[in-house]
């Protein structure tokens, strides 16, 4: 008699191909260059890093295109403490919101070099770019507070 | 400049594993053992796949009995361009099959020509020789002789 079975894999699982399209085209094509850049709203002229296809609060297609420092300010991070599955690195490390310097609205990135107990809000990071550059926007490794070795 | 454009594959996956139950797990626990079995209602019927409860009117369902192997396709459709996620790769049918013995029809896969499917056609299902315990212990259904 073999064991009884209690459990059943049911994954759900969507594979889509994505076309980057032209606005996040110019963005990671930046990164290439080691450049970050966004695209400022006509109307509210506000900049979005990273870029988006409309302004969520005019609607207006984005403007010009806007390069904007490498260094920002964590408006927001949560630090992930708990393994799962296809999780890309180990934890403990800090997700956060940064705030580049001439940008409106923040970028989702990880921040190193840095005990996580030690990130706080307002604190001042700067892009470290990764050996391999290519254009996705893992050619950013991650931010470290501004000034350390 | 014609430029090339940025493609990237993106999956979005949620690898759920999920408990079966008293009832299910009992279902799968025979599917391992090349048994396919169904549920027993108050009124007497027997639903395949098994279910705790009656869907027509909420009662309990009691015992367990085994169906099949064989069947009777009650409808099916041509399925031409397998997807990498279907039971067979190569065009099979789709088929909703009322078991002999039970009173609901299970939905599997029929391994036939596309010219041999009928309503009304006699199956009986291809086992995979190593089951875990899932649906798909059963390869696919075929034509019965």
């Amino acid at each position: 008699m073999s064991e009884e079975i209690t459990l059943m894999r049911a994954p759900t699982r969507l594979a889509y191909t994505v076309w980057a399209g032209e606005v996040t085209d110019t963005f990671l094509r930046a990164l290439q260059d080691r450049r970050i850049v966004g695209r400022r709203c006509p109307g509210c002229q506000a900049v979005f890093v990273p870029p988006r296809g409309s302004c969520p609060t005019c609607a207006e297609a984005p403007g010009a295109e806007v390069e904007v420092a490498q260094v920002g300010t964590v408006t927001a991070f949560s630090v992930i403490r708990i393994p799962f599955e296809g999780q890309v690195l180990d934890p403990p490390y800090a997700c956060a919101h940064v705030q580049l310097d001439g940008a409106d609205t923040p970028l989702l990135h990880i921040i190193g070099q840095v005990d996580v107990d030690d990130v706080q809000v307002g604190m001042r990071v700067e892009a470290v770019w990764a050996e391999v550059i290519e254009p996705t926007l893992a050619s950013i490794r991650y931010f470290k507070p501004v000034g350390t070795q | 400049m014609a430029k090339e454009r940025f493609v990237a594959p993106f999956v979005l996956e949620y690898s759920y594993k999920r408990s079966l139950g008293p009832v299910l797990s009992r279902f799968m626990t025979g599917l391992q053992a090349c048994r396919i079995e169904g549920s027993r209602t108050v009124d007497g019927r027997v639903l395949v796949p098994p279910s705790e409860y009656d869907p027509e009117t909420g009662e309990d369902t009691g015992e367990l009995v085994e169906v099949g192997p064989k069947g009777t396709v009650q409808a099916w459709t041509w399925v031409a361009e397998p997807r990498p996620d279907h039971p067979l790769q190569q065009p099979f049918a789709m088929a909703l099959i009322l078991l002999d013995g039970a009173d609901t029809a299970l939905t599997h896969a029929v391994d036939a020509l596309e010219s041999d499917m009928t309503t009304g056609l006699r199956v009986k299902p291809r086992w995979r020789a190593e089951r875990v315990g899932h649906i798909r212990d059963i390869e696919a259904f075929e034509p019965a002789s």
